[in-house]
């Protein structure tokens, strides 16, 4: 086979590996709108928007499914994102080379536990436990599932933002030190907006997961289609949008009108996601520039 | 036939494609299936009683294969629609209009009961009430009562637990307690009604939580629970649920389980229906903590 022959194959390769993933990606979106928008149709607007759940009577409100993923994603997302970056500065910058060799595995590996037996622990430890400490009416609550969530979320920001700050050149840190600068203002001041690119993908996807996540939250939440309003409510149980989709789907008859409107939940589920990316990757491409432009 | 494929056509050529896929199977719903073979499928709350009535019948009948699978007595019945089982299993009486649709595809669905099964209603193992009516039960779960002092009970908020509404027994529930077997009535579920996606869920909230109340099918009830006794009204008698109390009909909630043949069942599903419904079939019924029919013998 010819140098430029194997080339030519190679391009290929590539090519039709990139096309076929953004064709994958097309054609779920399409199948997602196919199947999810006669639901716009076939039930009113204002049906949808209602505060109630139950589709096997017929009643379709989303709002309540909504507003029960953004609460526990929230909770979510304010505990894991200060524990996890301070866990990956802790391992980057601080740890001694042995401890960091243990622990960044170790986080690596809880990264891969199922969600199920992280939610079976919050059954049968965590629900009677906050039951009994917090005095509530019951342990199946949107904190619970935040709880577990922000556990399965930690290790991916972790993990990720752990090897942004590990890419950040090390001569910003001798510079910084040279100029005076004390092993914490270094850590603030200079590597930790250096990695900032890497450190915002690594929340975005702790958000994505959290986001996503449906059998723990399954397990935990409660799944009571309540209207989430204020601060109290997370100490209530929630329905999140996968829990919803992952009950429902299996017993739904396919073509029927509830079918549609859980379709139309995976539309939404998709959007907001979309979204969340959007933002985030509108907020690196903006630190980038202000990087670049410090640099020049 | 558009039943059978689950997806609208994205164009022609996807439409063909998969009315050929859904109708291959179905297309002979006369023909005999293949020898030695049962296809049993069917609801969530019959498939451990499925699955032991398959495993003994090997042990009778070593020649005979029953194969069971779950997914609910809506999924079994669509199968038996579309001609893919033998016996579809059902916690509930098939609908009207499913019997039109199955009709519409040349069959005509025979019903058999083979089981009954009783909905127990489980507290805390320390909650000090034992005893509630159907309609004390109604007001409790469609929320217009939200402490336990209202029913007799300590000074707690009542926290309602119930199956997903996929779950036969979740329909069963609403039909025959929220709404009191009234088909006009409309009430639904509180909405703050958790709705776990499993028994093992249920037990498991009830086992630590004292202000919870919930329901399951009888087999489900452990040790570690209280059952409620369950009267008509508030001059009783109130009854617990037991094989005893259900065969002679004067526990309330209780229903009656099916399996549902396309057409009459053929000569080998019918001698395993006959075993079924034998002494040794109704002796697995007790052991899973459902409830044999009448002694035949």
């Amino acid at each position: 086979m010819s140098p430029a022959l194997r080339e030519r194959l190679v391009a290929v390769a590539v090519r039709v590996a990139g096309v076929s993933t953004i064709a994958f990606i097309l054609v779920i979106f399409f199948f997602l709108i196919q199947q999810g928008l006669p639901a716009l149709v076939e039930v009113p607007l204002s049906d949808l928007l209602a505060r109630r759940w139950y589709p096997i009577e017929g009643v379709f409100g989303l709002l309540p499914l909504v507003l029960g993923s953004l609460l526990v994603t929230l909770g979510a997302t304010v505990i894991a994102v200060p524990l996890g970056l301070l866990t990956a500065v802790y391992i980057a910058e601080v740890a001694p080379r042995p401890v960091r060799e243990v622990l960044k595995p170790f986080i690596e590996v809880l990264a891969g536990l199922p969600s199920v037996m992280l939610g079976f622990l919050g059954i049968v430890a965590l629900a009677p436990e906050l039951y009994h400490r917090l005095n509530l009416s019951t342990g199946l609550t949107a904190f619970t599932g935040a709880l577990l969530l922000g556990w399965i979320a930690i290790p991916t920001i972790v993990s990720v933002a752990e090897d942004a700050l590990d890419a950040v050149p090390r001569a910003y840190r001798d510079g910084a030190l040279a100029l005076g600068a004390n092993h914490w203002q270094t850590i603030w001041r200079v590597t930790l907006p250096a990695a900032r690119g890497g450190v915002l993908t690594a929340v975005m996807l702790g958000i994505g997961r959290a986001f996503g996540e449906t059998m723990a939250v399954m397990m935990v939440t409660g799944n009571a289609a309540v209207m989430p309003l204020g601060l109290g409510s997370l100490f209530q149980p929630v329905r999140t949008m996968t829990a919803t989709i992952a009950a429902e789907m299996g017993e739904v008859a396919g073509g029927s009108l509830h079918y549609h409107v859980l379709f139309l939940v995976g539309i939404l589920l998709f959007l907001i996601s979309l979204a969340v990316n959007l933002v985030g990757a509108s907020v690196v491409f903006r630190a980038r520039t202000r990087a670049e432009r410090i640099l020049s | 036939m558009r039943r059978a494929a689950p997806l609208l056509p994205i164009s022609l050529t996807a439409f063909v494609v998969l009315f050929a896929f859904g109708c291959t199977p179905d297309s002979s719903p006369g023909a005999a299936p293949p020898e030695r073979a049962i296809v049993n499928k069917g609801s969530d709350t019959m498939v451990n009683l499925a699955l032991a009535w398959a495993e003994a019948y090997q042990q009778v009948e070593p020649a005979v294969d029953v194969s069971v699978t779950g997914g609910g007595s809506g999924t079994g019945i669509a199968a038996l629609i579309n001609g893919t089982v033998d016996l579809a299993n059902a916690s509930r009486q098939i609908k009207p209009e499913e019997i039109e649709e199955a009709r519409g595809n040349g069959i005509e669905p025979v019903e058999i009961v083979v089981a009954r099964d009783a909905i127990a209603v489980i507290v805390h193992r320390d909650n000090p009430v034992d005893h509630l009516t159907l309609e004390q039960l109604s007001v409790i779960y469609s929320g217009a009562i939200n402490n336990w002092a209202e029913v007799g009970g300590a000074d707690r908020t009542i926290v309602r637990l119930s199956r997903e509404t996929n779950s036969g027994t979740h329909v069963y529930f609403l039909e025959e307690v929220l709404r009191l077997g009234d088909p006009d009535n409309r009430t639904l579920f509180a909405t703050d009604t958790l709705l776990l996606p499993s028994s093992e869920g249920i037990a498991a909230e009830i086992a630590y939580n004292e202000n919870a109340i919930g329901y399951d099918g009888l087999g489900y009830v452990t040790d570690d629970m209280k059952v409620i006794a369950v009267g008509q009204d508030a001059a009783g008698p109130f009854f617990l649920p037991s094989v005893e109390t259900v065969n002679r009909g004067v526990y309330p909630i209780a229903r009656d389980l099916y399996i549902y043949s396309p057409g009459e069942p053929s000569s080998q599903a019918r001698d395993y229906l006959a075993w079924i419904l034998g002494p040794l079939g109704q002796e697995l019924v007790a052991s899973l903590g459902f409830v044999p029919l009448e002694p035949t013998s």
